[in-house]
């Protein structure tokens, strides 16, 4: 008997899986983003979500002959949120990792952006020196860098941002150091102000973005850039892997937005300058 | 369902039930010891301290404990006067802005538990003890006291209930207790379900241990009744 | 700094005030939510059926003794899911989908419904069971009984717990502010991280909250005297 109830629920999940997965015609397209990660995407005061990706996703729902909405998600629980059907779609400045592609898919990349720490400006953090400035690591060989980072960072705590790609590299390169991770990379900017904590470390603009608004805190960028190896492969994208033909859409949209340079000309306005992979 | 990974979260997540008792056990050994200034200087202060504790009471319970915490690790973060006082050296560590905001908080609610277990003695007693020469630090501590204490144990027990519950919010401020460690896993496996299923047993347990504690202490304290049956 | 708190275009007031509106609904919402599963609850509780008090035992000792952001979390990313379930059971195939009101009210409403069980079924035993004797002695039927003694009087022993089942429920939605519903908590929440001005904005959320606890004690109290009018003091 119990089997038999067992085999019914099995199937009732498969069912239900079936009709969550069943092909959509895609006019109608719902895209998550943070709302708390300018200028990638932001909130402004009347609760509107803005941004270079809620700006990025009406012209590519433009291109798919969409109608879209983009929702505010919190970053913790965006990929289970997508899973669970709650959106479409994620534009949410999320780098293409490896770990990611695991139980997600991703169209594109749209965009690139360097990973950057940041100090106070009254840290020894921001007087310290540190060999290059910008590494590749999928090709160059960081470990020069890496070591003069270990040794400044020696009994400092650096915040980042909780599940992103900056608390990984944090994690697989420079594990002797102590990190905090936030909810948001808002808050880990206010810790920092506050001085909870000495460095944050989060994608160049983003960190830029915050010691922007602190300008009167009085913080700076520091050490090199770093870019993809454990850091992933650009921003695309997140969407379900069962959805292969609303990759293909996207795919599509973005490969336009790129040509025709939508993708430059929102970067510009957005960045100050050209983020798009050519 | 994943029940290999629920499995494997299980001792990860027992990792920080050490954090979530001493958080909670903080929180309320200096909660009971603010409850109980606060229920004395309402009760037998004078007018200004009444008002003054009945203001602190009306705000910590007239507000959510996750207002609190926000307001006490982000908000005075914010003010240099803060942070070059002596003080910071604690409000520095999300640890202890989390014990500050629980205690705070369990403190009012502790205090009214306190306050209303006072008022109920019965005032024969009172009478009684006076009438056998008692002074009055002695009759509070040899009578109001002990039948106060039985008096709120129950509503107590709530409470300690409540702080538990209550102890998941430091997860908000970066601290790695049951419900941080959850989060975490969850960030890196995506899996929300299994994980806070296991999280919500080991809080369960945790509580169900916690109330049979605080019912052996009623029947430690009420032989009289015993006696009855 | 004051002109962040606004209502003109760089100020936050307007959504503040929305998230008030917000907070209230969702507290309404799921309190009377709430009020019917905790009816359920009691009378589960109350009967005589073994399996019915058990399946009530099991539902206020785990919503109660699980921290409610946990609760929310849960049917946050599960709620959908659930609710498929018993659409299911009624032959209904599609997909539903909860949107984040939804969720919030059916997740408070879940934890301020354990509560409430608690709080009517000590109220139906508070009614004295002489008064039910009598009133079938009167020759009155078991829905009158129901309707003229034992409800009015439940509820009158019921409003003073009840407030506090209510604070509680007001206090929680801050917690569903995790899913994204523009709440006070999440407007503040968001609005301190964008300006960098936690105390601001968490201190004008608690102002906010103080302001409905207040004003809702005072209906409350209010409430409880009209239900005692007709009680004999000492």
């Amino acid at each position: 008997m119990k089997k038999i109830v067992a085999a019914l629920a099995l199937g009732a999940i498969v069912a239900v899986a079936g009709t969550a997965a069943e092909a959509k015609d895609w006019k109608k397209i719902r895209i998550a983003t943070e709302g708390a990660y300018a200028p990638w995407n932001a909130t402004d005061p009347s609760g509107k979500l803005v941004g270079f990706e809620p700006d990025l996703a009406m012209e590519l729902c433009k291109k798919m002959k969409a109608e879209c909405e983009i929702v505010a998600q919190d970053w913790d629980g965006m990929i289970p949120a997508i899973q669970q059907g709650k959106y479409d779609a994620i534009m949410a400045a999320m780098s293409i990792t490896d770990e990611r592609e695991k139980v997600i898919a991703f169209a594109g990349p749209y965009g690139t952006e360097p990973s950057m720490f940041g100090t106070m400006k009254t840290s020894p953090l921001a007087k310290a020196t540190f060999p290059g400035e910008r590494y590749d690591l999928s090709k160059d060989d960081p470990k020069a860098a890496i070591a003069a980072l270990a040794d400044a960072l020696k009994g400092k705590t650096v915040g980042v941002q909780t599940s992103t790609i900056q608390a990984n590299f944090m994690e697989k390169l420079l594990p002797q150091v102590a990190v905090r991770t936030y909810d948001k990379l808002d808050n880990a900017g206010i810790d920092m102000a506050a001085g909870r904590v000495d460095a944050i470390f989060g994608d160049r603009s983003a960190v830029d973005a915050i010691l922007k608004a602190d300008a009167g805190n009085g913080m700076t960028l520091f050490g090199p850039a770093f870019a993809r190896g454990v850091l992933g492969k650009g921003v695309g994208v997140g969407l379900r892997k069962a959805d292969g033909d609303l990759k293909e859409l996207f795919n599509k949209a973005i490969a336009e937005a790129n040509q025709d340079g939508t993708i430059t000309k929102l970067s510009t306005q957005h960045f100050g300058y050209d983020i798009s992979i050519k | 369902m994943n029940w290999e990974l629920m499995w494997d979260s299980v001792p990860t997540l027992l990792r920080g039930v050490p954090v979530t008792l001493q958080l909670v056990g903080l929180a309320l050994l200096f909660g009971a010891g603010v409850a109980f200034a606060v229920a004395l200087l309402r009760l037998y202060g004078n007018r200004v301290t009444e008002r003054l504790m009945a203001a602190y009471v009306f705000v910590f319970r007239g507000t959510p404990l996750l207002v609190q915490i926000f307001l006490i690790y982000y908000g005075m973060g914010q003010f240099e006067l803060v942070r070059s006082s002596v003080l910071w050296i604690y409000l520095r560590e999300p640890f202890w802005c989390a014990i500050l905001a629980l205690t705070l908080n369990t403190g009012a609610y502790t205090s009214e538990i306190l306050r209303g277990a006072i008022l109920s003695v019965p005032q024969g007693q009172i009478e009684a003890a006076r009438a056998c020469g008692m002074s009055r630090t002695l009759l509070f501590r040899r009578i109001v006291m002990p039948v106060a204490i039985r008096q709120m144990l129950p509503a107590y027990g709530n409470e300690v209930i409540l702080m538990v519950k209550a102890s998941s919010l430091a997860s908000t401020i970066t601290l790695l207790e049951i419900t941080g460690i959850a989060r975490k896993i969850i960030a890196q496996s995506f899996a929300v379900f299994e994980v806070f299923i296991v999280a919500g047993s080991i809080y369960l347990l945790l509580n169900f241990v916690a109330s049979r504690l605080i019912r052996y202490a009623e029947w430690r304290m009420t032989p009289y009744l015993r006696a009855r049956g | 700094m004051l002109e962040l708190l606004s209502f003109g275009p760089n100020g936050w007031g307007g959504q503040l005030l929305g998230g008030a509106a917000m907070t209230v609904a969702v507290s309404v919402s799921a309190f009377l939510l709430g009020l019917v599963f905790g009816s359920l609850g009691a009378s589960a509780k109350l009967s005589r059926s073994l399996a019915l008090t058990g399946v009530a035992e099991v539902y206020t000792t785990v919503v109660r003794g699980v921290p409610e952001l946990l609760v929310i979390y849960l049917l946050f990313f599960g709620g959908s899911g659930a609710v498929m379930a018993v659409g299911r059971v009624f032959g209904y195939e599609g997909y539903i989908e909860l949107n984040a009101f939804s969720i919030g009210v059916l997740a408070v409403g879940l934890i301020s419904g354990a509560y409430s069980t608690e709080v009517i079924r000590g109220a139906v035993q508070a009614v004295p069971h002489g008064q039910i004797e009598a009133a079938r002695a009167c020759g009155m039927s078991r829905w009158l009984i129901l309707r003229r003694i034992l409800v009015p009087q439940t509820l009158r022993y019921a409003l003073p717990g009840l407030g506090n089942v209510w604070q509680l429920t007001l206090k929680d939605t801050a917690l569903i502010s995790v899913t994204a519903l523009a709440e006070i908590m999440r407007v503040s929440h968001v609005a301190a991280g964008s300006t960098r001005q936690p105390f601001l904005f968490y201190t004008t959320a608690a102002v906010l909250y103080l302001l409905l606890t207040t004003v809702s004690t005072v209906a409350f109290e209010r409430a409880e005297r009209y239900a005692n009018r007709g009680v004999r003091r000492a």
